[in-house]
């Protein structure tokens, strides 16, 4: 880890002055950005911790939630609100990392966490292109089980590794962030990026921009809503694939859905043509099997993940039974 | 390696076999075990009770001291630099920003560091400790990628860490081998193993298997595996004058002792190795470069130093299990009886190691088979050097046998459990040997009731719960009694009635010391508070390791000797005027803080009268047991039938294990509550060989990927359901206490009866580990 300066933001304004100084990065939990500094992956010169910010969790006008940048994920898990109008939210936090992580984890450092490509982490002994810009790319034919199946490009095919990032992909959310320059909004959908041939930029973030707060629309079919991770142990493992849903039922017509995949794509997935290809049908496997293939039809697997096509297929549709099930 | 060790090798084991012959034939009472040791008749003292372990108050306070939690006045810390390519030179070290960085005491490369021997690699000499014999920081070649290049000495240990990553490294490259595939293609080479070739053959295997009614023959393979203890490899070394102190994680300190007075050209008592903790082993806390490094660099500095590896460092520096791909061939009539068993293949190593993989260990001695073809072939591959993990041999070699009798089974149409006990050998299959103890049937049986084994429907598929594919399989586990020679142990008795033993032993969280001390307590008939058990120091008697689940008898067999001498002691200055005059050693035991006639309790004298009586305020004695011929006279080996219930997602594929059972055959249980921890871990530890433990070596650059416990899958909480254990309690007469080895045997077999259980419920057949969701999709 190199020598870096450290100080903590009294409030967002502070905090978004502060990171105007070159080589200064927010600092949240720390769960991920301070594990890559030791990789020296990355190497910030001035650490602007932001955990003092906002962390509440509070109904809007609206009637959907406002949840502060600083919130620790266990709270966004544990809140009542979440767990009873967006349960697919809570479920998919308390499906990642561990206990330990999840207290220390806050919300922005989860949108923002970098991927786990093996090749990414291993400064100095690989390739990579998201590290180093045109080095080349070591896992396009090395270890790629945990890769991309669909939105890659050929400088990197990297995931983004974030189970909540999935269910919030499924909810329509959107991220409130703030720099020296203004406050603006974004829609979640815009905040990662596909590799194309930019692949060190995972977000489509402005330099120094904080994430402030995290805004859930009301959404009554999230009630009715789960998420399902896959992976290689029971616990502490991160998405082969994982599948968020949400799913209305009326009169044994599907009305809405949502549906998002996560251990796909360089960003959460959400997939808005199987969503298409499932509105106003009836809530039968052939239904979702057939709208997961569509979604999957573009899908470029590598010769670590073939599997996963088949995998997300199964699970879309064992996901979406499921609530069918529940409202049936 | 090379052709003269290879000849040396050879001729070692054709004297072994010759006195091998000659041991088979002498009449039992020759042997040692020839007498069954009198504490196997002391059913009622310390020995079999379930005692809490004595150190288990120091770990819980905190007070327990590790390697890395030793200090030295002026102490620095290191930090490594590893090489990033596979096989070369290095060119240039460029260590200027390293040695200009805050803290930076010193900067060790090839080019500065002290002159060294090479290590002494493993089995090269009796107290050999070396995972390899290459030079250590001597040169500018580069075998493996990984290797250690430099290490910076720093005031803290987080400025070594920025220091270290700063030195830049120019290499020239030479093309490597590192994919196993291109090392096969250039042909493989005979395995050798303790000097022994790994290879056995009798009557006509391959003819027998052409002419069985039926017939399997599958290949199997099982990934390269890491060590992956909690504790971090560490070493905190000071030079006082010529002597040098080593604060080791060790499970052989008088070997690593012996091996770095070797390198630095220094006499054997001038290196003192302690150990008092060690927060796991399991084969890989021995020597690797990290205490040769700390040494060399703390000497160059003339400063004492701390090496603590990080995670990812001992995935550069220590050796794992390497990778198998293993052919195993049954032929048998429609009874099931064996008439070929063919188990044969190849594994990879390093040129300046000399451990093959032995795989084939558990197969035999396991079936009544007339005809038998066992071979390991191996190939060198540009690596670290592979070493010891819990059951080298036996943890892949009975996945690969106990699928084979598995798919048999099937393919009979017989229930596995009977098709094991149908090939149950009378004596051993290769030797012809008596089995010292062999009571595996009662296992099966007791398991199978105990497990619920007639509720298995023998159709594969057959059970389905949900979404969940629910099957049971079985396997046998195996696990040889070793004795390794050069045990010693040192007994002080004081005329307080208080007793210390002193061995270079080690407690690695077995419960060694817990064990140990109610052995001797037993033996010498005092309470378990007048006893110390003294361990963890190479300057103490005896040269044990604590590997090959040989220390409990090592130990045994050296306190047993230690004990004959004290009481020959005992009885000659008990003198005339004492209740045991007349009586010799056999016709005593030790009882009520003293020795009695062993059929005459009242005859007594405590320890502390016959000391005051002689004017002496303590007694010493040591002594070491003699050679371990035993194993040349009995076939010995522990046993277990392994049971598991498996589910299988039937829309993920996700496999998890939902009940296990293992039912032991080994010996007597010396203390029931450590044990049944050990059986417990090793099971865990074959849950994770079964189901995710996977070493990503990079075939291109020969780099490890994983190296981290987040990459590198082990079994979490949610993955280990409750685990039964039961033993038949059963005492070995020929081995000492009756006991045999523990802490092994609990991962053979395991992975087998998983993969088993995984055909069971889904009807598909996973021949290649780990078994994960992509292959039952
Ligand atoms: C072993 C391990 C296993 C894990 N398993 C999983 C898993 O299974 N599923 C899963 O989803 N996650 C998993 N994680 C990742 C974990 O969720 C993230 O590390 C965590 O969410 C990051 O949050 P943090 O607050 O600690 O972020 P930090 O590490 O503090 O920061 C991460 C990034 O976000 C930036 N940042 C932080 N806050 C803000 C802000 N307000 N505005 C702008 N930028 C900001 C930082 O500058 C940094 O770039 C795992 C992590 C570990 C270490
Ligand atoms: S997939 Fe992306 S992150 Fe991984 S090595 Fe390639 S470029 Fe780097």
């Amino acid at each position: 880890m190199s020598p870096f300066r450290y100080a903590r933001a009294a409030d967002v304004s502070d905090a978004v002055r502060q990171a105007q100084a070159a080589g200064s990065r927010f600092l949240g939990g720390g769960t991920n950005l301070v594990d890559l500094m030791r990789e020296t992956v990355e190497r910030p010169t001035a650490l602007v911790d932001v955990t003092g910010m906002p962390a509440d969790i509070g109904e809007s006008a609206d009637g959907g939630l406002v949840i502060g940048a600083a919130a620790r994920n266990t709270a966004v898990a544990e809140h009542p609100l979440i767990r009873t109008r967006y349960p697919m939210l809570s479920r998919a936090i308390v499906a990642g990392a561990s206990a330990q992580i999840r207290n220390m984890a806050t919300v922005g450092g989860n949108l923002l966490q970098r991927t786990r490509c093996a090749y990414f982490y291993d400064n100095g002994g690989s390739r990579c292109n998201k590290r180093q810009p045109g080095e080349g790319c070591d896992a396009i034919d090395g270890f790629n089980r945990y890769h991309a199946i669909l939105g890659a490009s050929p400088s990197c095919v990297a995931v983004h590794p974030s189970d909540m990032c999935v269910a919030l992909a499924a909810l329509d959310a959107a991220v409130n962030v703030e720099s020296v320059h203004g406050a603006r909004s974004l829609p979640f959908a815009e905040l990662h990026r596909l590799p194309g041939d930019l692949p060190q930029i995972d977000t489509c973030l402005e330099p120094g921009e904080l994430i402030t707060a995290l805004v859930l629309p009301p959404l009554p079919i999230a009630r009715h809503s789960t998420y399902r991770k896959v992976r290689d142990r029971s616990s502490y493992a991160f998405a082969l694939i994982s599948v968020a849903a949400a799913l209305d039922v009326q009169d044994g017509i599907i009305t809405d859905v949502r549906l998002a995949l996560g251990g796909v794509a360089h960003k959460p997935w959400r997939a808005h043509e199987a969503e298409a290809l499932i509105r106003g049908k009836p809530p039968e496997p052939a239904v979702f099997l057939a709208a997961a293939d569509a979604e999957l039809s573009a899908a470029q697997p590598l010769p670590g993940n073939r599997f996963k096509i088949e995998l997300a297929r199964r699970t879309i549709a064992a996901v979406l039974s499921e609530l069918a099930g529940e409202q049936a | 390696m090379s052709i003269a060790k290879d000849a040396k090798q050879a001729a070692q084991g054709a004297m072994q076999g010759m006195m091998a012959k000659a041991v088979a034939l002498a009449p039992d009472s020759w042997v040692p075990g020839g007498k069954p040791d009198p504490l196997i008749q002391h059913r009622h003292g310390h020995v079999g009770q379930p005692v809490s372990r004595i150190d288990g108050p120091l770990k819980v306070t905190g007070n327990a001291r590790f390697a890395a939690e030793f200090s030295f006045e002026g102490m620095v810390y290191g930090a490594l630099s590893y090489a990033t390519i596979a096989r070369g030179r290095v060119t240039a070290l460029d260590t200027a920003e390293a040695e200009a960085a805050p803290g930076v005491v010193a900067v060790m490369t090839h080019l500065n560091a002290p002159r060294l021997n090479p290590p002494p690699v493993f089995m090269s000499a009796a107290k050999a400790a070396g995972g390899d014999d290459l030079p250590v920081m001597q040169d500018d070649r580069v075998h493996w990628n990984g290797q250690p290049i430099a290490v910076v000495l720093a005031e803290t240990q987080e400025q070594a860490d920025h220091a270290a990553s700063l030195v830049r490294a120019t290499y020239a490259q030479e093309p490597p081998i590192t994919s196993f595939a291109q090392a096969m293609a250039q042909g493989t080479a005979p395995g050798l193993f303790m000097g022994q070739p790994l290879h056995n053959a009798s009557g006509d295997a391959e003819a027998a298997l052409a002419a069985a009614e039926v017939r399997i023959d599958r290949t199997y393979r099982t990934p390269r595996h890491n060590h992956n203890a909690i504790e971090l490899h560490a070493a905190t070394v000071a030079w006082d004058g010529d002597t040098l102190r080593i604060h080791d994680a060790s499970q052989l300190v008088a070997h690593t002792a012996w091996s770095i007075a070797r390198m630095f050209g220094i006499e054997e008592n001038q290196v003192v190795v302690t150990s008092p903790f060690v927060g796991g082993g399991f084969g890989g806390k021995c020597l690797w470069q990290h205490q040769i490094i700390a040494a060399a660099a703390a000497k160059l500095a003339g400063r004492p130093v701390r090496l603590v590896l990080s995670r990812e460092g001992v995935y550069r520096l220590v050796g794992g299990r390497s990778l198998t791909e293993q052919r195993v061939a049954l032929g048998a009539n429609r009874e099931g009886q064996l008439a070929a068993l063919i188990h044969t293949g190849t594994t990879a190593k390093t040129r300046h190691n000399v451990l093959p993989e032995p795989f084939i260990m558990p197969t035999r001695s396991a079936y009544a088979a007339e005809n038998l073809l066992l071979d390991v072939q191996t190939v060198e591959l540009d690596m670290l050097a592979n070493t010891f993990m819990r059951a080298p041999g036996e943890s892949v070699g009975t996945f690969a046998l106990e699928s084979a009798m598995d798919e048999l089974a099937e393919a009979l149409g017989m229930d596995p459990i009977e098709l094991r006990l149908r090939n149950e050998p009378e004596k051993d299959p290769l030797s012809g040997l008596p089995f010292s103890s062999r009571h595996l049937s009662e296992s099966w049986r007791a398991g199978a009731e105990r497990f619920g084994w007639h509720l298995r429907s023998p159709r594969p598929a057959a059970h389905r719960d949900g979404e969940w594919l629910v099957g049971m399989g079985c396997a046998t586990g195996t696990y040889p009694y070793y004795r390794m020679p050069g045990g010693a142990a040192r007994i002080t008795l004081t005329d307080e009635g208080r007793a210390a033993v002193d061995i270079a032993a080690h407690e690695m969280g077995m419960g060694t010391a817990t064990a140990q001390t109610q052995v001797a307590a037993e033996r010498l008939g005092l309470p378990l508070d007048a006893v110390a058990f003294n361990y963890g120091d190479s300057t103490l008697p005896g040269v044990v390791l604590a590997g090959g689940s040989q220390q409990t008898a090592s130990i045994g067999a050296s306190v047993i000797a230690a004990h004959r001498a004290l009481v020959r002691e005992l009885l000659r200055i008990a003198g005339n005027d004492s209740p045991l005059a007349g009586l010799g050693p056999d016709e005593v035991a030790g009882r009520d803080g003293g020795l009695c006639k062993h059929d005459a309790p009242d005859r007594q004298e405590s320890y502390a009268s016959i000391l005051r009586r002689a004017g002496q305020k303590s007694l010493t004695v040591e002594a070491r047991p003699p050679d371990p011929l035993e194993t040349m006279h009995w076939s010995m080996h522990s046993h277990a039938a392994m049971f598991c219930e498996v589910r299988v997602n039937a829309v993920t594929g996700e496999p998890r294990i939902s009940r296990f059972l293992g039912s032991f055959d080994c010996g007597r249980i010396l203390n029931p509550k450590t044990a049944a921890s050990q059986f417990r871990g090793g099971i865990i530890m074959g849950m994770g060989l079964a189901l995710m433990e996977e070493t990503q070596f990079d075939e291109r650059s020969g780099r490890v990927m994983n190296p981290s416990l987040s990459e590198y899958h082990v079994p979490v909480h949610m993955d280990v359901p409750e685990i039964d254990v039961i033993w038949n309690d059963i005492a070995d007469p020929h081995t000492p206490m009756g006991a045999r080895g523990i802490g092994e045997i609990g991962i053979t077999g395991t992975a087998a009866a998983i993969a088993n259980a995984v055909y069971n419920a889904t009807g598909k057949r996973v021949r290649d580990l780990p078994i994960t969701l992509d292959k039952l999709l």
